[in-house]
């Protein structure tokens, strides 16, 4: 066990160090002149134009070492904002948990027990309607289905997380859960089709397992075969890949946040492009990365925990 | 030699077409991705390319469909139909395109690991770890803004970013092939190791592959619409994603007209539809042991 977390562990730091490594070089590769890009759209002294060129024209090396001293304290302004990018995005964290949060577990609730059901049931016509349902809400894109919501559900608060002039704790947690219900839906609806499709190939592997056999040979109902034996072990692999999941999921809500205006990362991430802001952009992307690296990394030790034949073997 | 060969391919071809019609749902998808393919390939014909002129556009802006304009107009009195027809071709190409790019790096990276295994395994599967790792979108929306928005770009980044998946799956394939006794009796011929790679490893692992691809082109155009919905995509060359992107900017929504929101839409969903059910039904087929209820 102690091993394995050791490996786990080590691998994450190593891939941390080729993320942080790979977003410096990255934006070296922008073509034209940095200063230009990194000073658009601000009155800047000719004195500190010059302070910022000496600063770009040091040795890579030298500039990298600085870097990675400490990449989240970036010593340029966001060129939009006009602020330290890091405490803009300190702002925009939460808006996006909220978010991404209820979509995932509303999708995993949903997911579960669709998967579930059609699993069980494997080729019944309830499994194929599940199915095909499923593959046609995984083709669609989340921002279309946002757009979609937004014209044929007029009533709902098109944008924002909150309406002008609403004040008082309840009023404003009440605005804000009915400023939710467009965007939850559209991310929920398409998460809801891959974990719908993982739980649902985690429960048909366990079907021909020996011990559903064993189950059902000394009398359980079938309902208690499922319920207590082959759910358990096909929960497990679902968790997992759901927790993997979640770093991604953020990427993924960068459309959504766009298209109902609601104020998280994506929408930052949106508006940091359009500049282009780079400064903003490169925090956003070493954000988004380290993301997923920290969920990859509790997903590994969750399922150790889990299934404790992971980490014997 | 070579008539026995051509036999045993045309019945190989031929179980496996009769394998592949067993499933409804892929004829279905078939069926679709040949009627868009078609639009593509005549898209000149079917719309006057001039209707993508914005300085050519007679129409008002943003009517309701009509009988000259039957999915009425965008925000410059373009026809959206024409539009569509021609984002056809776009998004097709670049899907295509895109999957082709990361099919050859996801294949070299894959065979080359699988076949010499040792440190090179570990150093080219960790480095496909690390891909792995960064968030797809954000990685494309960062490269697409470095590069500039170009058609060409877009296939670039779309397909340098997709091939992770692939190497894996080369990867583990050519370790299970590399241990066959074909491949201990090529080695005894004399066999170098390129002829060994391209002659032996490379058509057992195709096969499997060939579903996976089809899977990546769904994956290549979802990332494409995505990419020119955020205004990535080049805009002289309008796809669906750009429609949409326009529909949304002008505020098309709250004015009901969903003659300009809803068909860009459905015909990504039609598409990405398509090559899923093809690719699944592929995998099926190619993989016997994902056969379900046997």
């Amino acid at each position: 066990m102690r091993g394995y977390v050791l490996k786990k562990v080590g691998w994450s730091i190593g891939t941390l160090l080729f993320v942080v490594v790979f977003n410096f070089f990255l934006f070296r590769l922008l073509p034209g002149d940095p200063i230009g890009l990194y000073t658009r759209g601000r009155n800047m002294s000719p004195e500190q134009l010059i302070r910022l060129r000496q600063q770009l024209n040091r040795p890579v090396g030298e500039q990298f070492v600085e870097y990675l001293a400490n990449p989240f304290a970036s010593a340029i302004n966001s060129t939009r904002f006009n602020r330290p990018v890091w405490e803009i995005i300190g702002e925009r964290v939460w808006p996006t948990v909220l978010l991404v949060g209820t979509a995932v577990l509303v999708a995993a609730l949903a997911g579960v027990w669709l998967g579930i059901r059609s699993g069980w049931r494997r080729g019944s016509r309830f499994d194929r309607i599940t199915t095909g349902t499923t593959n046609t809400l995984y083709a669609m894109p989340e921002f279309w289905v946002g757009m979609m919501l937004i014209m044929w559900l007029p009533f709902f608060p098109s944008g924002g997380i909150n309406s002008v002039g609403v004040s008082g704790f309840f009023a404003t947690a009440a605005d804000t859960l009915w400023h939710m219900v467009l965007p939850v839906t559209a991310l929920a609806i398409v998460y809801l089709a891959e974990y719908t499709s993982i739980m649902r190939a985690s429960l048909v592997d366990e079907l021909r397992q020996d011990y559903l056999t064993l189950a059902r040979a000394k009398g359980l109902r079938e309902d208690l075969v499922r319920r207590r034996h082959a759910v358990p072990n096909a929960l497990l692999p679902t968790m997992t890949l759901i927790f993997l999941n979640l770093g991604f999921v953020i990427g993924g809500a960068i459309t959504v946040e766009y298209v109902f205006s609601w104020p998280g990362l994506g929408l930052l991430t949106a508006e940091a492009l359009r500049g282009p802001d780079i400064p903003l952009l490169q925090a956003v992307f070493l954000l988004f990365s380290l993301g997923v690296i920290v969920f990859t990394l509790l997903a590994d030790l969750l399922y150790a925990v889990l299934d404790p034949r992971v980490s014997t073997q | 030699m070579t008539a026995i060969a051509w036999q045993r391919r045309r019945a190989t071809a031929s179980r496996f077409w009769a394998d592949f019609r067993s499933h409804r749902s892929a004829l279905v998808g078939l069926g679709i991705l040949l009627f868009f393919g078609l639009v593509a390939v005549f898209a000149p014909v079917l719309a006057d390319p001039a209707g993508l002129d914005v300085t050519k556009a007679t129409a008002p802006a943003h009517a309701a469909p009509s009988a000259d304009y039957w999915l009425g107009t965008d925000q410059n009195g373009r026809s959206v139909l024409t539009l569509l027809v021609h984002g056809t071709r776009v998004s097709l190409i670049v899907g295509l395109a895109a999957t082709a790019i990361a099919i050859v790096i996801g294949t070299i990276v894959g065979v080359m690991a699988g076949f010499y295994g040792g440190w090179a395994r570990s150093t080219l599967m960790g480095f496909t770890d690390w891909f792995l790792v960064i968030p797809f979108l954000p990685l494309a929306i960062v490269m697409a803004t470095v590069l500039g928005a170009s058609l060409l770009n877009i296939v670039i980044v779309i397909g340098v970013t997709s091939w992770p998946g692939t190497a894996r799956l080369v990867c583990a394939q050519t370790l299970s092939v590399r241990e066959r006794p074909y491949m201990e009796r090529a080695r005894a011929l004399g066999g170098g190791d390129w002829h060994q790679m391209t002659r032996h490893i490379l058509p057992n692992v195709m096969p499997l592959v060939l579903a996976h691809v089809v899977l990546t082109v769904s994956v290549a155009i979802l990332s494409e619409t995505t990419l020119s919905f955020l205004g990535l995509g080049d805009p002289t060359r309008p796809s669906w994603g750009y429609i949409l992107d326009n529909a949304y900017g002008t505020g098309a929504m709250s004015n009901g007209e969903w003659w300009f929101v809803l068909p860009p839409g459905l015909c990504v969903v039609l598409v990405v539809l398509a090559f899923t059910l093809v690719g699944r039904a592929l995998e099926v087929v190619l993989n016997p042991r994902l056969r379900e209820g046997s």
